[in-house]
């Protein structure tokens, strides 16, 4: 990896551990209050390999979504439900579950991984000029020969979505 | 550049660390955290290969833009569920939400 640029290299193992720490962080912790702040430090990890990767649009709206909402979302759920009394009992067959994760994980590295690791070229082709814009994004979504139909789609799924989880969550008053 | 097999390699590991915390957290709330890992480890691979792979096409920002809708969706319903067998049951273990167990 002589070609890697260092401080490229060091920006992605700091993003890598924020989010892989996160996570564990998510999937360890007894309190869930807690558990949604290392979820925050995670998705803020995926935005920063987004930054990486040259998809800045897709890094604000992680942070703007993800971070700024779905975490908030899951603030209220803890907050309004007894999550954070219930601490003692954290997991149910513990490891089984964990060595069906390890297994996975080694199953995505044996089927996945390992073949790209091996077929890679480092090919200094791919050209930051040739990569798609966020005008283009824009562009494409509201295109009829680019994604309108599946961005209508989107947005009658997210209000259907909103309507459904105000009715499922209201307090029926009889 | 980094190379593409290190985005899958922190990709898999985040989304088998979702796997498990969906699988083994008895909280209901923390099982849907761990789904909001995995589909952000699926977000990842989809951004990574289209940057990889086909950069000058769009597709692979497009469905990481809709992972994002179904993310939300799927983020809000879940949590109102919850909150309405909270309600009815007290209790935000799935295994107590047996109404429709025969």
């Amino acid at each position: 990896m002589g070609d890697v640029n260092f401080f490229l290299g060091l920006a992605f193992v700091v993003f890598s551990l924020i989010t892989l720490g996160g996570a564990v962080g998510v999937v360890t912790t007894r309190n869930l209050f807690r558990g949604t702040i290392w979820l925050m430090v995670s998705l803020f990890g995926v935005a920063g390999l987004y930054i990486l990767l040259e998809a800045p649009f897709l890094a604000a709206v992680q942070v703007l979504v993800y971070i700024g909402a779905i975490a908030i979302l899951f603030t209220f759920a803890v907050m309004l439900t007894r999550s954070l009394t219930q601490l003692s009992d954290r997991y149910n067959r513990v490891w089984v579950n964990l060595g069906g994760a390890v297994l996975l994980f080694v199953f995505l590295m044996m089927g996945v991984i390992l073949p790209t690791w091996y077929n890679w070229t480092p090919s200094p082709s791919i050209m930051t000029a040739t990569v798609q814009s966020t005008t283009d994004l824009g562009i494409a979504l509201v295109d009829k020969n680019g994604f309108v139909v599946p961005f209508e789609v989107a947005s009658i799924l997210l209000t259907a979505a909103m309507i459904g989880a105000i009715v499922i969550a209201r307090e029926t008053d009889d | 550049m980094i190379p593409l097999w290190l985005y899958l390699l922190v990709s898999a590991a985040l989304f088998s660390i979702g796997t498990f915390g969906v699988l083994a957290r008895r909280n209901g709330v923390a099982v849907l955290m761990g789904v909001e890992l995995m589909l952000n480890a699926v977000n990842i691979n989809l951004v990574a290969f289209w940057r990889y792979t086909a950069p000058s096409e769009i597709n692979g920002m497009a469905f990481a833009a809709f992972v994002f809708v179904i993310a939300a969706a799927e983020a809000a319903v879940g949590l109102a569920i919850i909150i309405s067998i909270y309600r009815s049951r007290h209790s935000v273990v799935p295994e107590d939400a047996s109404l429709l167990k025969g």
